[in-house]
């Protein structure tokens, strides 16, 4: 690890960041294309979550994680609060993991 | 307008604490995988300050830790954090209105606080649950990090946590709202079965930006104009 490949990775990072920003910033959006950046902003969103719970290194991520994931959905469904899904969701691959699940 | 705004901080602020204590423990695991990969403290906490965006910092470890060189490591995170470009052209109106808050508001724009912002809409509530999140992410994520140096090897495996399935059950959880109307489910579908079939031929990165092909099944005239 070098100081050139963190200032590098940085920089380029902020620049991603804030090149959106600045460009959203020098347009008049009509109303149909604002919806059409918001749907986007969800659907990059959506496919990360699908990526991260189902994935990893580009094979498949073994079944405890998407369970977990998927226990933690549907206590998202029941309007079970917010910081229980995330534990649900943890908790239900850990266990898995313990039981000997991939 | 103030009991309102008091009543929503109260929950808004909960759920931020659990998005934040999350990423707080894939943070204590990248300070102690940093560790073990013999990066020097000064540079992990660069690397967490200064780039603050998780995926990243790990594939930049791992590569260069494996003996890669030092640019496809960085072309390699910067595609990682491609999403953010397009993450900025929707969010730049929630992230503030003048232009010095937009450039400290551009470093804290994280996956976690788009998605908890975009879950409260684009008001007022969304500006305040994007800084929330956002700069709390920032402090736990740096905080851990740090302490997941220092304590190095007696890390427990996070794996052996179920830590990895907190990301993307938090994201989604904050993405269901959204999902109730039809045609945001159409786009996600699409940007699901897009993301998932380029997962394993393509660099990572790549296949979540492929998400936005879930576009070309969006209709042209918005449903709720006055949205």
């Amino acid at each position: 690890m070098t100081w050139a490949a963190v200032v590098a990775l940085a920089a380029g990072t902020y620049l991603l960041r804030l090149a959106g920003i600045v460009l959203r910033g020098r347009m008049t959006v009509p109303a149909h294309v604002e919806r059409l950046l918001d749907l986007g902003a969800t659907a990059l969103l959506v496919a990360l979550a699908a990526t991260a719970a189902l994935s990893a290194d580009g094979g498949f991520a073994g079944w405890a994680r998407p369970a977990g994931v998927a226990v933690g959905l549907v206590a998202a469904w029941w309007r079970v609060p917010f910081v229980l899904v995330v534990v649900l969701a943890a908790a239900t691959t850990a266990g898995l993991r313990l039981l000997g699940v991939p | 307008m103030r009991p309102i705004q008091r009543t929503l901080l109260g929950p808004d602020l909960r759920d931020a604490l659990a998005l934040a204590a999350a990423i707080g423990l894939v943070g204590v695991s990248f300070g102690a995988l940093a560790a073990a990969a013999g990066v020097p403290p000064v540079l992990t906490v660069a690397l967490s300050v200064l780039v603050f965006a998780g995926g990243s910092q790990f594939l930049l470890v791992a590569v260069l830790s494996a003996g890669g060189g030092v640019v496809p490591a960085v072309l390699g995170g910067l595609l990682l954090n491609a999403r953010h470009l397009p993450f900025g052209l929707a969010m730049a109106p929630v992230i503030a209105d003048r232009w010095p808050a937009r450039l400290i508001g551009a470093h804290f724009m994280i996956d976690e606080s788009v998605a908890f912002a975009k879950a409260r809409g684009t008001g007022p509530r969304a500006r305040r649950a994007f800084w929330l999140s956002g700069l709390l992410a920032f402090v736990v994520w740096n905080v851990c990090a740090i302490g997941g140096m220092l304590i190095g090897a007696a890390v427990p495996d996070p794996e052996v946590l179920g830590v990895d399935a907190a990301f993307p059950a938090a994201l989604g959880a904050l993405l269901l709202g959204q999902l109730r109307h039809p045609e945001t489910q159409r786009v996600a579908l699409v940007a699901v079965t897009a993301a998932l079939a380029a997962t394993p031929f393509l660099p990572a990165g790549v296949p979540v930006l492929l998400g936005l092909a879930g576009l070309l099944v969006a209709g042209r005239a918005a449903p709720e104009e006055a949205r």
